[in-house]
């Protein structure tokens, strides 16, 4: 087996509380180690000076669009966006035509992503048939094909009685249910969040309020069945300090955050651009503030991109008949590093254990970390390399990114998954 | 004066904008250009002869996705007295019935050569998308409940006209807040033209936000109306009923419609405006809606001004961009029959 020497980098591991620039040993598939190795000869050497080399990125909310809606994104195009982000090990949301529902389903994901080669998948399964919230899915099945999570993200769970038995019934494999918090009654029709904005643009709002009164409901069904619960992107100020107080009083409650919700408000909509188009939506400047205090306090442990690709000819519409999503793969890094890292609110190994360690945790998956013995996942980042960006340029088969022409510092400039190089920056390797 | 109007309008450094998408950009100066240039026009329309050559040889299309008959013919008649050919095309249902996205369908109408496209749409914000991906003018005639900038600016210029002026008076505008687009034009426009402007409706239908713009907030009409001296029945949307944001039509007659009743407890020398299309009986009773104190056909008259004046300084700035841009001032000439 080949052994690689990435040396002189700063090695940032969460997992293991190291943060210093030393040497990461590879030999094949896995991490040997890290630090001086003196009776190793390595087969290669690539110096990674002035660059941070942690474990590979882990994103744990992406639509992959395959199967269905091969128009938007493929699990092919999705994994090499992800690669080019940084990110390694990707978990896919299940709302697909047909959804992710039943083993079978669960393993084509699987399939298509060792057919692809680039970065890991992990698929979640629908916590009910169809996505129809009406029976519980296979979920024995699904657990047995793979699913890491179950979710009908794209749409709550409405009934508070399933979602009671989803997260009982997953209590038997220690798998997380995820929910996607909005009450449809509340936000029906809404295009923006409610507010100052949404009233001088004349669009129909989603208050705070549809998000909060689902995240307080499912807080409140994880307390009685002791389940575990993951709430998806949180958006709201309200929704922050619910999770903070039950997390506090021990429900076992986690959630993320995406990069658009702590960098952008509802005041670019005044554009009616639909690529600030979204659900949860912008929402304002006091609620972008809780969201950093959040990941600040470790009320919000994971930030993940609720990557959600929509073809051109979808996207570009009226701003209330447009899809609601962006992409989100390609620009997390610099996105972290201008409104996380930059401002001083979060240190480098905070950023990256919410990237890595804290996602494979909840996740139940054995990757984000660097320890001997490991699946030799590693993203190396040149935290100063300055770039615009430019979604033409981009691997996703979508275009609704909402940073286009943004100036930004910072990206992933070599990827290893399993041990092997999947991606380099720039493309012609001039690294090695 | 008609000498003037009879040429190609020319830019002015008063006006250098190519679209009119909504009156919150403009600012008091750029509102008072076009007040005092629908001046100008107000006297052709009392001619007999009811027309100028500013716009020979200009293509006016009015792209309505939504149905309208009083704004559409306003604006196709204004065109018309201006000399500028005019064609309506209306979307009725969906603009995708047959496929095509409304930007596709914008884009190969004015492929057929349009200077000024009139865009009415359901959607806030329609009308820049189209100013974004045409390179011609675009006049908002309406989008969702946004705006409808040609409509806030002929209700001003109907209180500027009927008053001697618009700052320091009070003016109500009275109903569905939230859902009008006429609504947020008057704000604009009455605020920056100093005017006090007091909403008033049931709290269903004004959103608590909007004091942001500048405008008191009022749920009693009652309250309100002895201090007005200007009331604007916004009109009322029967589907809003139906999503449960008022109990009935009944009960909001009751507490929102303007009878003689009312009229009596109201300044001397109210003035009534009302959008329109009205619904006599619901927010104006007819003798209200008839009576002395009601603007309600010279709205519909000024709104003729507006529109060609509006239509007026658009083309002259789009003569001076072209100007600009090819650098040849022989050809603007050239084109005059």
């Amino acid at each position: 087996m080949k052994t690689l020497l990435l040396t002189n980098g700063r090695v940032i591991d969460p997992s293991q509380n190291i943060d210093a620039v030393t040497d990461l040993w590879i030999r094949g598939d896995t991490v040997l180690g890290i630090g001086p190795q003196p009776n190793l000869i390595p087969d290669r050497v690539i110096n990674v000076s002035g660059l941070i080399v942690c474990p590979g990125l882990i994103d744990m909310h992406v639509h992959l669009r395959e199967p269905g809606r091969e128009e938007d994104e493929t699990i092919a195009t999705g994994t090499a966006a992800a690669l080019a982000g940084g990110v390694t090990s990707v978990a896919c949301m299940p709302n697909t035509e047909p959804a992710i529902d039943s083993q079978a389903q669960a393993e084509f994901v699987y399939l298509q992503a060792e057919r692809a080669g680039n970065a890991n998948v992990f698929p979640i399964g629908a916590i009910t048939k169809g996505r129809r919230g009406e029976e519980l899915a296979e979920i024995g099945g699904l657990v047995e094909g793979g699913a890491v999570a179950f979710t009908d993200d794209g749409s709550p769970v409405v009934s508070a009685e399933i979602m009671r038995r989803a997260l009982e019934y997953c209590k038997m494999f220690d798998r997380v249910v995820m929910d996607h918090c909005e009450d449809l009654d509340l936000a029906r029709g809404g295009v923006m969040n409610e507010g100052f904005e949404s009233m001088r643009l004349g669009l129909p709002g989603m208050p705070a309020a549809a998000e909060e009164i689902m995240v307080n409901r499912d807080i409140i069904l994880a307390e009685l069945t002791e389940g575990r619960l993951h709430i998806l992107h949180t958006s709201t100020a309200g929704s922050v300090d619910l999770i903070r107080r039950a997390r506090k009083r021990g429900v076992r409650v986690t959630t993320e955050a995406c990069p658009h919700h702590f960098t952008l408000t509802d005041e670019c909509l005044r554009s009616f651009d639909s690529n600030f188009k979204m659900s949860p939506p912008l929402r304002t400047q006091r609620d972008v503030e809780a969201i950093i205090e959040g990941l600040k306090d470790g009320t919000i442990e994971v930030i993940a991109t609720d990557h959600a690709p929509h073809a051109p000819e979808k996207k570009t519409r009226e701003l209330d008949q447009a899809p609601n999503g962006v992409i989100g793969l390609e620009t997390l890094l610099p996105i972290c590093i201008r409104s996380l890292i930059e401002p001083g609110h979060l240190t480098w190994p905070q950023l990256i254990e919410k990237l890595t360690i804290n996602p494979a945790r909840i996740l139940g998956i054995d990757r984000g970390t660097l320890k001997p013995g490991a699946d030799a996942d590693v993203t190396v980042i040149d935290p100063n390399l300055e770039w615009v960006i430019d979604p033409t340029q981009f691997k996703s088969k979508s275009r609704n990114c909402p940073f286009a022409g943004w100036k930004v510092r910072g990206r992933a400039v070599l990827v290893l998954v399993s041990g092997q190089i999947r991606y380099q920056y720039p493309e012609n390797p001039a690294l090695s | 004066m008609t000498v003037e109007l009879d040429a190609p309008p020319r830019a002015t450094p008063a006006w250098t904008r190519r679209h009119l998408l909504g009156l919150e950009d403009l600012s008091s100066a750029e509102i008072e250009t076009i007040l005092r240039k629908a001046d100008d026009f107000l006297e052709v329309s009392q001619r007999s002869r009811k027309k100028v050559a500013a716009l020979t040889g200009r293509v006016v299309l009015n792209l309505f996705f939504e149905p309208s008959t009083r704004t559409r013919t306003s604006f196709s008649l204004a065109a018309r007295r201006l000399s500028a050919d005019t064609v309506d095309f209306t979307v009725t249902g969906s603009s995708t019935s047959k496929g095509e996205t409304f930007i596709d369908t914008a884009r190969n109408l004015e492929a057929m050569g349009v200077d000024v496209m009139v865009v009415r749409h359901s959607s806030p914000g329609a009308p820049h998308l189209l100013a974004q991906h045409l390179s011609c003018s675009v006049i908002n005639a309406g989008d969702g409940a946004h705006e409808h900038p040609t409509q806030g600016l002929l209700d001003v210029y109907t209180i500027q006209r009927a008053k001697g002026r618009v700052a320091g008076l009070t003016v109500g505008l009275i109903g569905d807040i939230a859902h009008s687009r006429v609504a947020r034009s008057n704000i604009h426009a009455l605020t920056k033209l100093g005017a006090r402007v007091i909403v008033c409706g049931p709290p269903t239908l004004v959103p608590p936000t909007i004091r942001r713009l500048g405008v008191e907030i009022a749920h009693r009409f009652d309250d309100i109306l002895p201090q007005l001296d200007v009331v604007n029945l916004l009109r009322v949307q029967f589907e809003r009923q139906r999503k449960g944001l008022f109990p009935s039509i009944h009960e909001y007659a009751a507490l929102f419609g303007m009878d003689s009743q009312r009229l009596r407890r109201a300044k001397d020398d109210v003035l009534i405006l009302a959008p329109g299309p009205i619904n006599r009986g619901v927010e104006v009773t007819p003798e209200v809606a008839d009576g002395p104190h009601s603007a309600i056909l010279q709205q519909v008259t000024n709104g003729l001004a507006i529109r060609m004046a509006v239509l007026y300084l658009l083309c002259g700035q789009r003569s001076a961009d072209r100007q600009a841009s090819e650098n040849a001032p022989v050809r603007e000439a050239a084109e005059t029959p």
